[in-house]
């Protein structure tokens, strides 16, 4: 809250700045690798299907890069890294898993029944996926969200007496 | 029906996204939703001669959902009601809201209201409409609460969804047994051949709850008048014209099938004949006009419950012509009175003087809305009422004198306070009781023609179907044969001759004419009869009361102290299951102890550390041990070959820790010193039980998976049916799974499929259960915050004095 104002920081607040000044060295390998653990998160929720991974597994992977960044650098870096709310993110990965589960609604199918899509991308080439990938992507969102809603309610410097 | 539906909401979200720079014109926006449905009933009336439209699609299969629509005449009678009124409604809220930040929210809402009553008058299976029902009582909550800064409205919202909401899940209760009854949720089905018995009859009951409390009748009507905190044209819309003749909607469906034998009529008769003398009864003194209209719609209701509870074709008759009178006189009404509290910003007819010269043509749409609701001749209320009189003086009615005296009685009161109305909004001759100053008709603005448009709309078109009230015979013959009533050949007609009924009403205009006259005197009567609890107390009391227990019992159940908590949960754990387990005997087949070389040093790493874990005095070291504890068993399952459950479990434990540190911060190094032994005994036996327990319980479900299982346990639970042809039941689920991983659902990861795609439908649920658990999170930190703010101790504080106590 009165992070600039130097006067008005209350001791915990002081430990964090203090904190990130001490390490400026993990501060800059984890800011390096947060982006890369992104990506291994978005990996395993795509490989997820064949492979060991998954949504739930891809936003714990997520979270945990925010919550390596957020131990290094604070709340507030965090909050300035990722810039979409917890609350979007809960919200957001429960429409797509509805939306997902309904599609196949949409032409005759059951709720949550799955389609298994081949196409031509270009560059790439013949690809193929399951519908069931979307409903993993609301999962992930969702799982990705609670834990950023956990640390940020934790991580709040005000949050205790 | 489907797609008029989804208009509404495609348009619900285009007024909520777009309508950001358009203030007020955003429901020019809106009307598109309520234009598209009159557009549908113009052209569905064309092809409706051939019988009923219906529309099916597959909803949830596997529970019998289907979203089911039935377009009949009666059905499309209401569904032009809520189309054209919505859209008079619109334009008319163009003017009148001002352009502030919440409009695009009103407008939203307002359309998805909208929405939802087009789905409910046109949906043919009873769960569907029960979900449209549901989602007008929810949108009439957040319309009444509009103005979410004012307390009054805000409870006057929580009161009406209290008691709609209540009404409505006894209904879904009534729904339900009827459905099974019947052995479907088909309405049509259901009332072609309608079931019988006690089960019925007590099914029967709880969906008349539901319309009754839908439709605010006595002795659930107090909602309505606390719902006209709401802004005008939605009280216009809902709480006139179409929600609250929600109730009458289904009760005119069932009555033809089941008011002839049970407890039907006399339930819809009495609440409704009761509703017709309370509503005039209060409206007769009410001095804000408002509230004036608000006591009349129940007494109004009452009326249409009485003419469509009892099922007889010639008092439907008469219900189908109210229905559309009163939506039309009622809704122009309402638009008067919103355009009189915008311009003057009063509604007391004590402060109201000379509007009727100021503005002649708001004053000429009012006298017609107002015969027409008193019943004179040559308005459409007329009409209706004569038919109303005339099917009551049937003698196969039951107990006809008796509905016939209230509803003279009642009719008596509406001429009365139709009158008072007139008088009230623009007489010039002024009760000067109140000290409050008096708004002059000519130092106001006058409304914008556009503005009176709606109103004086609807009022001419109760003038024009007074007159050739024939152009409805058609359509109120088609509705009734919709509903189920034999062929019935309806004249309607200004002039029925010199008959009883026409003697009853100019008896009734007489005697209300006489009552208006001697207001002064009346007013003195009411006041001085001393009136026993009200509808609106004694639902205060019951919410004070509900609060009451609910807080006596939070109170013993919630003692507020962690370990008591997780005691509970933890004996719980172990009993409950766990003696059926032991119970059960030994285990079925002979187990092996050791698979790896790994997995014995893995297992004394993990026992050390969770003893040490127990053992230690800083709560940092207890984490880190607990810690690994979890990366251990991560160890276990890379062992046994399940990297996916590894994965998975490294990573909870790693953001476990994380959690653990940052509460950590807030809480002293060590743990408070043990003041004594005994108490440690009682932790310590549930923690070695709750292992025993988990121990025996992986042992026991280790030695099921792989042995055939009975069909009944795989065919609980929604696993979709697939078509490669093998049956279920002969197989065991993980190897069910297994085989059908790559060829059905395409993949290799096993553990991924089944939930994303086997058990989709648990991982929905437990999705849901996860969003509802972080939201729970943040509100009790923000609670915590505002009582620290206020000085309130802190949890944190309290987990300290549980550690010292223990």
């Amino acid at each position: 809250m009165n992070e600039h104002s130097p006067i008005e920081q209350t001791p915990r607040e002081r430990a964090d700045s203090e904190m990130s000044r001490r390490s400026m060295i993990l501060d800059v390998v984890v800011r390096s690798e947060f982006h890369v653990l992104l990506v291994v998160s978005v990996y395993l929720l795509f490989a997820g299907h064949n492979q060991p991974g998954g949504g739930f597994v891809g936003g714990l992977v997520a979270a945990s890069a925010c919550a390596l960044r957020m131990a290094t650098a604070g709340p507030a870096e965090l909050r300035r890294s990722v810039r979409v709310r917890p609350m979007v993110l809960l919200g957001g990965g429960l429409v797509v898993a509805s939306v997902a589960a309904l599609a196949a609604l949409w032409d005759g199918g059951q709720l949550l029944q799955t389609r298994y899509l081949t196409f031509d991308l270009p560059v790439i080439g013949p690809a193929s996926m399951s519908t069931a990938f979307f409903f993993d992507l609301g999962v992930y969102l969702l799982v990705l969200g609670s834990m950023l809603a956990v640390l940020e309610v934790f991580g709040e410097p005000e949050a205790g007496p | 029906m489907l797609l008029t539906v989804l208009v509404y909401v495609l348009v619900a979200l285009a007024v909520a996204l777009l309508g950001r720079s358009l203030g007020s014109r955003v429901f020019w926006i809106a009307a598109i939703g309520p234009l598209w449905t009159v557009g549908y009933c113009v052209w569905a009336a064309s092809a409706l001669g051939s019988g009923p439209r219906t529309e099916s699609w597959n909803w949830v299969s596997a529970l019998g959902l289907t979203i089911e629509f039935r377009l009949d005449w009666f059905s499309l009678l209401l569904l032009a009601l809520v189309g054209s009124i919505g859209t008079l409604v619109f334009v008319y809220s163009v003017h009148y809201f001002p352009p502030d930040r919440d409009i695009r929210r009103t407008a939203a809402v307002l359309t998805l209201f909208a929405g939802a009553m087009a789905g409910l008058v046109t949906s043919d299976n009873l769960l569907l409409l029960f979900t449209f029902w549901e989602l007008t009582s929810i949108t009439s909550f957040l319309l009444i609460g509009s103005n979410d800064e004012s307390s009054s409205a805000r409870s006057a919202a929580t009161q009406a969804l209290l008691v709609t909401g209540a009404g409505g899940l006894a209904m879904l209760g009534g729904f339900v047994l009827l459905g099974q009854a019947a052995g479907t949720y088909s309405m049509s089905s259901i009332l072609s051949s309608p079931p019988s018995g006690v089960v019925v009859d007590v099914a029967l009951v709880l969906v008349l709850i539901g319309a009754l409390t839908k439709s605010a009748q006595v002795p659930f009507h107090a909602w309505l008048p606390a719902a006209m905190a709401a802004p005008t044209p939605i009280s216009a819309y809902l709480h006139s014209a179409t929600m609250v003749k929600a109730g009458v909607y289904l009760v005119a469906r069932f009555a033809p099938a089941f008011a002839v034998d049970g407890p039907w009529r006399w339930i819809v008769l009495g609440a409704g004949s009761a509703s017709v003398l309370l509503g005039g009864y209060r409206a007769l003194r009410q001095n804000d006009l408002k509230l004036l209209l608000a006591y009349s719609t129940i007494g109004q209701l009452g009326l249409l419950m009485v003419l469509f509870g009892a099922g007889l074709p010639e008092l439907a008759l008469a219900g189908c012509v109210v229905l559309v009178a009163h939506a039309a006189f009622k809704a122009s009404l309402f638009m008067v009175v919103g355009i009189i509290d915008h311009q003057t910003h009063t509604r007391d007819i004590r402060r109201l003087v000379g509007l009727a010269r100021r503005w002649p043509a708001l004053f000429w749409a009012s006298l017609l809305a107002a015969a027409s609701m008193a019943g004179l001749p040559p308005l459409l209320g007329f009409v209706g009422k004569e038919e109303a009189f005339d099917g009551l003086l049937q003698p196969d009615v039951p107990a006809h004198l008796v509905l016939l005296a209230a509803v003279v009685l009642g009719s008596v009161f509406t001429v009365a306070y139709s009158a008072r109305f007139l008088w009230g909004a623009f007489g010039d001759d002024v009760d000067r009781t109140g000290d409050a100053a008096v708004v002059e008709g000519s130092d106001v603005p006058r409304p914008l023609p556009s503005f009176v448009a709606a109103p004086a709309l609807l009022a001419l078109v109760g003038l024009v179907l007074g007159i050739i009230p024939g152009v409805m015979s058609g359509l109120v013959a088609d509705s009734l044969a919709a509903l189920g009533f034999d062929e019935l050949a309806v004249h309607l007609s200004l002039w029925h001759g010199l008959n009883t009924a026409l003697g009853l009403s100019i008896l009734v205009i007489a005697a209300g004419a006489g009552l208006f006259v001697m207001r002064r005197r009346v007013e003195r009567v009411q006041a001085a009869v001393s009136r026993g609890p009200s509808a609106t107390s004694v639902y205060d009391a019951l919410v004070k009361g509900l609060v009451d227990v609910a807080g006596r019992v939070t109170s013993v159940v919630q003692s507020g102290s962690l370990p008591v908590y997780l005691m509970v949960l933890i004996v719980t754990l172990v009993l409950v299951p766990g003696i059926p387990l032991v119970l059960a005997g030994s285990l079925g087949r002979s187990v092996e102890w050791i698979d790896s070389p790994m997995q014995p040093v893995i297992g004394v790493i993990m026992v050390a550390s969770a003893c040490a874990a127990a053992l230690v005095r800083r709560r940092f070291a207890a984490v880190l041990l607990l810690g690994t504890v979890g990366y251990g068993m991560a160890a276990l399952f890379i062992v046994q070959g399940a990297p996916d459950l590894a994965l998975t479990q490294i990573m909870v434990e790693t953001l476990g820790v994380v959690a653990f540190v940052l509460v950590l911060r807030h809480l002293p190094e060590g743990f408070a010193p043990t003041i004594s032994r005994p108490r440690r005994v009682g932790p310590a036996v549930a923690g070695v039980a709750v292992g025993l327990f988990v121990f025996w319980f992986a042992l026991a479900a280790s030695s099921v998976t792989g042995t055939p299982t009975p069909s009944a346990d795989v065919v609980d639970g929604p696993v979709p049916t697939r078509d490669s042809g093998e049956r279920l039941a002969d197989r065991s689920l993980a190897e069910e799974f297994l085989a059908r991983s790559l060829p059905d659902a395409h993949g290799r990861n096993v553990v991924n499929v089944i939930i994303v795609d086997f058990r989709a439908f648990d991982t929905l649920g437990e999705i849901t259960v996860l969003l509802i658990a972080a939201l729970g999170v943040l509100a009790l930190i923000r609670i915590d915050r505002r009582e620290e703010s206020e000085g309130v101790p802190l949890a944190a504080e309290s987990i300290d004095t549980e550690d010292a106590r223990r």
